[in-house]
């Protein structure tokens, strides 16, 4: 099965075009197509994870040319990880998606499966891919997907859509300029090929203004810290199940980009410690954590403030980079896996609360405790995460973080790890409290119903329940999975 | 100096592109005209790739029987390749972003970032 590394994009792709034609003929066609798509890829992505653990990397070269001519796809056990990920929250959010959408934008519902999967597609590309520039046309794939299904919600959602289109294209540009200096530098576009030629050209100037430009386009891309002011817009006016697809994956496989970046390419010894790009990031990302969490707890809109949030925890995954040690990056990976579930969860909790209460602000949530208990308690447990209490998931990769800053001596990062949790324990509890202790407002106790529909409701608590979960067996990913990823940086 | 600027001229042209294109993009406040500012930014990064495939007296990249195997006489056809599929990516660029502002038109009637903010906030 050598072709493995190929078959999860190019299965999405397929699906999506099909979607597009089934849904032309029948509208309900069409999501099933999308549906088995995406039901395709999860047991493709896992099966393929559990292949790499036990047999190693797995190469597929495209169209039989050898890797530093043709491209090369790379399932390793970080690539797997990660679509792993990609393919189990495009499951359950297409899953979720169906009842949500026809209730927000019930007109755009054919369209926007087959783009749903074409972000998939572009996603699951770029973590396979082993060549510099077919990870730019990855990125520019689900970019341009991410764009559109913003761009697919109401009001203002279009001029979101547009800043987020301009600022991602300037990023995408930087990185493909980036990938310029490097291929006229080394004459090569292939990742390990790259990775062997760049040694002797560690003085040059070219390489460190590639370095830069990547990582200012990455940067841009996973909204760090002083880059993210496209991200909240976006993500607010967005419809929930887009959001919940969008805000788990899209920032996160940037940063994945970035970790490859620095472990595969450029090399830690020249990103760490030639020049100090990796400590930079992390510095940038301290900020982020900050800033982030401060102003999602000014806002009163409950995604606002989830978008916020979502500035300050992929921070999270930067500054576990940034400390360019094993135990640091691997907090960061878990962190990915862990944010994905947890703020997965959290969005599709938003649209569920949209869907019987029908507004996103605040003071609405008081005493949904009692009036929709299933949702609630799944948001209580992805809050919990959030914050970081044991046994839920976002402890565990805080812990690791938290450690890693102590083995890097670094004791500024670890403060603004604890001071960030209280501050998300801060904006959270607050809307806990209401849930749970106030009356609920007059108009909501009149609506009818409680918890959205099972089609809604399934997937939001199979995420909180994986928030639960993968706390627990938290030390069977770290051993199995992390520290294979982490191991090369321990030798240099 | 002026040797130095003829040897290395088309970098110049291209930095002063993408100078232009960044401030279409950041500094405009019509949303058409941060459209077309991304657009020669794109284009200069381009205009880049394609002149780092060039070679003065080289020919097209197919063996040649008079000029023999030796690759100076060959332009360097990987970066051209490279450029058509980008060209291919940002003309779907410019597609989503054009669609995008034909719905901001249409809702709201103008392209001026400021006014389209304004007339959102009196819809609501």
């Amino acid at each position: 099965m050598n072709q493995l590394p190929l078959l999860l994009p190019v299965s999405f792709l397929l699906f999506s075009v099909i979607s597009v034609l089934a849904g032309i003929w029948r509208r309900d066609l069409g999501y099933l197509a999308a549906l088995v798509g995406a039901a395709a890829g999860v047991p493709l992505a896992i099966w393929g994870l559990f292949r790499v653990l036990s047999q190693g990397t797995v190469r597929y070269h495209l169209g039989g040319w050898p890797p530093p001519f043709g491209i090369e796809y790379v399932l390793d056990p970080l690539a797997a990880f990660m679509a792993s990920i990609i393919a189990a929250i495009g499951l359950l959010v297409l899953v979720y998606a169906r009842r949500s959408i026809d209730h927000e934008v019930p007109e755009k519902a054919p369209l926007l499966y087959p783009v749903a999967l074409l972000l998939l597609a572009g996603l699951t590309g770029i973590v396979v891919t082993g060549d510099l520039f077919n990870l730019f046309v990855f990125l520019e794939i689900a970019s341009l997907s991410a764009y559109a299904l913003l761009a697919s919600g109401r009001g203002l959602a279009p001029l979101a859509a547009f800043r987020y289109l301009i600022l991602g294209t300037m990023a995408g540009s930087f990185y493909l300029l980036g990938v310029g200096f490097i291929y006229f530098s080394t004459g090569s576009l292939n990742m390990a090929d790259v990775a062997e030629r760049m040694p002797p050209l560690y003085e040059s100037r070219v390489l460190l203004a590639a370095a830069v430009l990547m990582v200012l386009g990455l940067g841009l891309k996973m909204a760090l810290f002083p880059l993210h002011p496209w991200l909240p817009d976006a993500y607010t006016y967005a419809p929930s199940a887009v959001t919940g697809l969008i805000a788990p994956l899209m920032t996160k496989v940037a940063g994945y980009v970035l970790i490859r970046l620095f472990l595969d390419v450029f090399g830690p010894s020249y990103l760490r410690d030639t020049v100090p790009v990796i400590a930079a990031i992390g510095w940038l990302a301290a900020g982020g954590i900050v800033v982030g969490s401060v102003m999602a707890i000014a806002q009163r809109d409950f995604r606002r403030m989830l978008a916020y949030s979502s500035v300050s925890q992929v921070a999270y995954v930067a500054l576990g980079l940034g400390l360019g040690n094993p135990v640091g990056l691997i907090g960061a990976l878990l962190h990915i896996l862990n944010h994905a579930f947890m703020k997965g969860c959290l969005f599709l909790v938003a649209g569920g609360v949209r869907y019987r209460v029908g507004v996103w602000d605040l003071p609405h949530f008081a005493g949904l405790g009692r009036h929709m208990p299933w949702t609630m308690a799944a948001f209580t447990v992805a809050a919990l995460g959030m914050i970081g209490i044991p046994p839920t998931a976002g402890f565990f990769s805080k812990w690791y973080l938290v450690q890693g800053g102590i083995a890097a001596g670094n004791w500024a990062f670890v403060a603004i790890i604890l001071a960030s949790s209280l501050l998300t324990a801060v904006y959270f509890f607050r809307v806990l409290e209401r849930v749970y202790t106030s009356p609920l407002s007059p108009e909501v106790a009149t609506s009818r119903g409680s918890d959205p529909p099972p089609g809604m409701l399934g997937p939001i608590l199979i995420l909180a329940g994986g928030v639960l979960v993968l706390g627990i067996i938290n030390s069977i990913i770290v051993t199995q999975v992390l520290e294979k990823v982490a191991s090369s940086l321990s030798g240099s | 100096m002026f040797e130095e600027f003829l040897g290395r001229y088309p970098y110049f042209m291209t930095v002063i592109l993408l100078a232009i294109g960044l401030y279409g993009m950041v500094a405009k406040r019509n949303l058409l005209k941060k459209a077309i500012g991304m657009s020669i930014f794109q284009s200069a990064i381009f205009l880049f790739f394609i002149q780092g495939g060039a070679k003065w007296g080289a020919t097209v990249p197919v063996i040649d029987p008079q000029r023999g195997m030796d690759p100076a006489q060959y332009m360097n056809p990987l970066p051209h390749v490279l450029i058509l599929t980008a060209i291919v990516v940002s003309v779907a660029t410019t597609g989503v972003s054009l669609a995008l502002l034909l719905t901001i038109y249409q809702r709201y009637r103008t392209l001026d970032e400021k006014q389209v903010l304004e007339e959102a906030r009196r819809k609501a």
